[in-house]
């Protein structure tokens, strides 16, 4: 043991944040997945420079370019490598462009869920008693019904839109965020330092945010990953069910669905490569957050 | 154990209840009850008959008692496109859902727990390695996405399998059922297959947990010591142990495989309540999606009461439990 501090002293002066991103470093799926992800939100984010097309823009849209094969020219000249949909739009925009709305609905609605569960949660474990009681049996009312079900039950009253989808969304997904909270939050109030905090008279605002909270970011962040690519993935169900977006704000799911009639009569490509832009995204995120519940998990640690 | 059920019989009226306030608020007070309720093609007298007849003009706890009398009779409204109760167009697409939704528990149940069995038992073979990562895929792939995709590989590229409807259904016991005929299994395969996906890769999680966990315990280090055969002891002692868990758990999975179903119906033109619900929202024939909601939340209430009462039958802690509290 003393051998190995000596061979790396660098090891004593490391800071949490670079443990645990060496940690994170050691899988190469993780990394590969983390790699994949952030070029996915490079490229979405680009969108408006490096796609030969916007397709949204009706000027630039020519429906005689309609369900042409990958790889076909396009009118106007350009290459369309992944073939254009029933509307003439240029696939490898659309999915750029798709990939947009998807993300920031699935992080918007994962952001304001966490919140919410955050401070829901962390309440029910600090102030304990009824309330805490009242919170816990609303959560467990909640999570008996499966997410994708309560979402769709409150499009179906709400109806279209990006607001409603993230309204339902964010309604669909707290509960996971508030259950996490509260237990790692009951697990941390009893610890000793919570006390000496509270001996050294810091309200009870200081306490709970400054200190206790840190503390339960860990699992936190995995449940955050793990529930946006969940959103992602529902709000595209939603949308490919007609449900979800509008055809104005075409998210992946939206381009799915309006491939969905060209499927059976062979033309692929329409609802194929969105689906794959979408199980990619989903995909990452999801290796990640595993990985991350591995490396953040101390009961794991060797 | 009587009282542990009265409980839980209570808890799920006070439940049903609360559902029924957010329902009738959701259609009633965010949502316009005259928009929603009434076809848009009515005229103005017709208008001012449901305003009546809903009751629209009362205070609001008398309209909620008013939704909750009508509710109590059966009478959710009427279909505008189809101009029959609500209530019995769910009724009568409910057997096809329930249909898709058990085969689908079926295949899970005869995929998952033979593979999680193998993989817990040969954890270091390259197979078992395979089969957990098909089970993270299974988790990770978008229901809807993997229909497609069954359609595109099974009907349109090799041509083996429809992809719509039910084909020949035969009335069995009263029911029609497309489990009679051959031409409805050659139906039912890709729907039951893409709403299983999910459940396979948790049985096989599960079972091989399970497994993983029970080979390690005394139960089993005895039996080896007794001189039993490998196939004794896996077969007889370690799956008898945790199947209890792993068929609880499926049996409660059943409940989201019939929210589920939705997708699939969707995808497969199914003509379960699912596809009955989207057609609704999409058609805004409201009085069904409230018949639908209300009808979901009884299910779910009632399937979660059934499961904790078998708990409490399998697992005595758990009824000790409850009553400490």
């Amino acid at each position: 043991m003393t051998d190995m501090t000596a061979a790396k002293p660098a090891v004593r002066v490391e800071t949490p944040f670079q443990r645990f991103r060496a940690e994170f470093f050691e899988s190469r799926i993780a990394t590969a997945a983390l790699i994949v992800f952030s070029s996915i939100v490079v490229l979405a984010l680009l969108a408006p420079w490096i796609t030969p097309q916007n397709p949204y823009d009706l000027g630039q849209v020519d429906v005689l370019d309609g369900r042409l094969p990958p790889g076909s020219e396009a009118f106007a000249g350009y290459t369309m490598w992944l073939g254009s949909d029933g509307s003439g739009r240029d696939l490898y925009s659309a999915i750029l462009y798709g990939l947009r709305i998807s993300l920031s609905v699935g992080v918007a609605s994962g952001i304001i869920a966490l919140a919410i569960g955050m401070m829901i949660g962390l309440i029910a474990a600090y102030m304990g008693g009824r309330i805490e009681a009242v919170i816990m049996r609303l959560v467990d009312l909640q999570l008996s019904f499966p997410a994708s079900l309560v979402a769709l039950m409150l499009v179906a009253i709400l109806g279209k839109g990006v607001d409603k989808i993230i309204l339902a969304l964010v309604v669909a997904q707290w509960a996971y965020y508030a259950r996490t909270v509260r237990g790692t939050a009951l697990v941390e109030r009893r610890k000793e330092y919570v006390e000496a905090a509270q001996c050294l008279g810091l309200s009870q605002t200081q306490v709970v945010f400054r200190h206790i909270l840190p503390n339960c970011l860990a699992p936190l962040i995995v449940v955050g990953t793990v529930q946006t690519a969940h959103a992602i993935s529902l709000e595209a169900t939603l949308s490919f069910l007609g449900v979800g977006l509008p055809q104005t704000q075409p998210s992946l799911g939206v381009l799915i669905a309006n491939g969905f009639e060209y499927l059976l009569s062979g033309r692929y490509w329409i609802s194929v490569f969105p689906g794959l832009a979408l199980l990619t995204t989903v995909m990452s995120i999801n290796l990640v957050g595993d990985h991350l519940r591995d490396v953040l998990n101390p009961r794991l640690k060797k | 154990m009587s009282t542990f059920i009265i409980r839980r019989l209570l808890q799920a009226i006070l439940v049903m209840a609360l559902m029924s306030v957010i329902v009738f608020f959701g259609v009633n007070v965010i949502g316009d009850p005259v928009h929603m309720l009434v076809s848009p093609e009515a005229d103005q007298a017709e208008i001012e008959a449901a305003i009546r007849r809903l009751g629209l003009d009362k205070p609001i706890w008398e309209q909620y008692l008013l939704f909750v009398k009508n509710a109590m009779q059966g009478d959710l409204g009427k279909s505008f496109i189809f101009g029959e109760p609500a209530l019995k167009l769910i009724f009568h697409h409910m057997p096809a859902t329930l249909e898709l939704a058990f085969s689908a528990l079926f295949l899970a149940v005869l995929i998952g727990i033979p593979l999680g069995l193998f993989a817990g038992l040969n954890p270091d073979s390259p197979i078992s390695k395979g089969i957990m990562a098909g089970s993270i895929f299974g988790f990770s792939l978008p229901t809807f996405w993997v229909g497609l995709m069954l359609i595109l590989v099974f009907s349109v590229e090799l041509g083996w399998l429809p992809s719509t409807g039910r084909g020949e259904t035969r009335s069995v016991l009263g029911f029609e059922t497309s489990l009679a005929t051959v031409d409805g299994l050659k139906h039912i395969i890709l729907p039951a297959l893409n709403l299983a996906l999910l459940k396979i890769s948790l049985a096989v999680r599960l079972t091989r947990a399970g497994v993983r966990e029970a080979m390690g315990q005394d139960y089993v280090k005895f039996a080896r010591a007794k001189g039993l055969s490998t196939n004794r002891i896996i077969f007889v002692h370690v799956l008898k142990n945790i199947m209890i868990p792993v068929v609880t758990v499926m049996g409660l999975e059943l409940g989201s495989l019939i929210g589920f179903s939705v997708v699939t119906e969707k995808i497969f033109a199914w003509p379960g309540m699912g596809k009955l619900l989207i057609d609704a929202i999409l058609q805004l024939d409201r009085p069904v999606v409230v018949a639908y909601l209300m009808i979901i939340v009884v299910f779910f209430v009632l399937i979660n009461m059934i499961v904790d009462i078998l708990y409490s039958i399998l697992d005595p802690r758990v009824r000790l439990q409850d009553q400490g509290a």
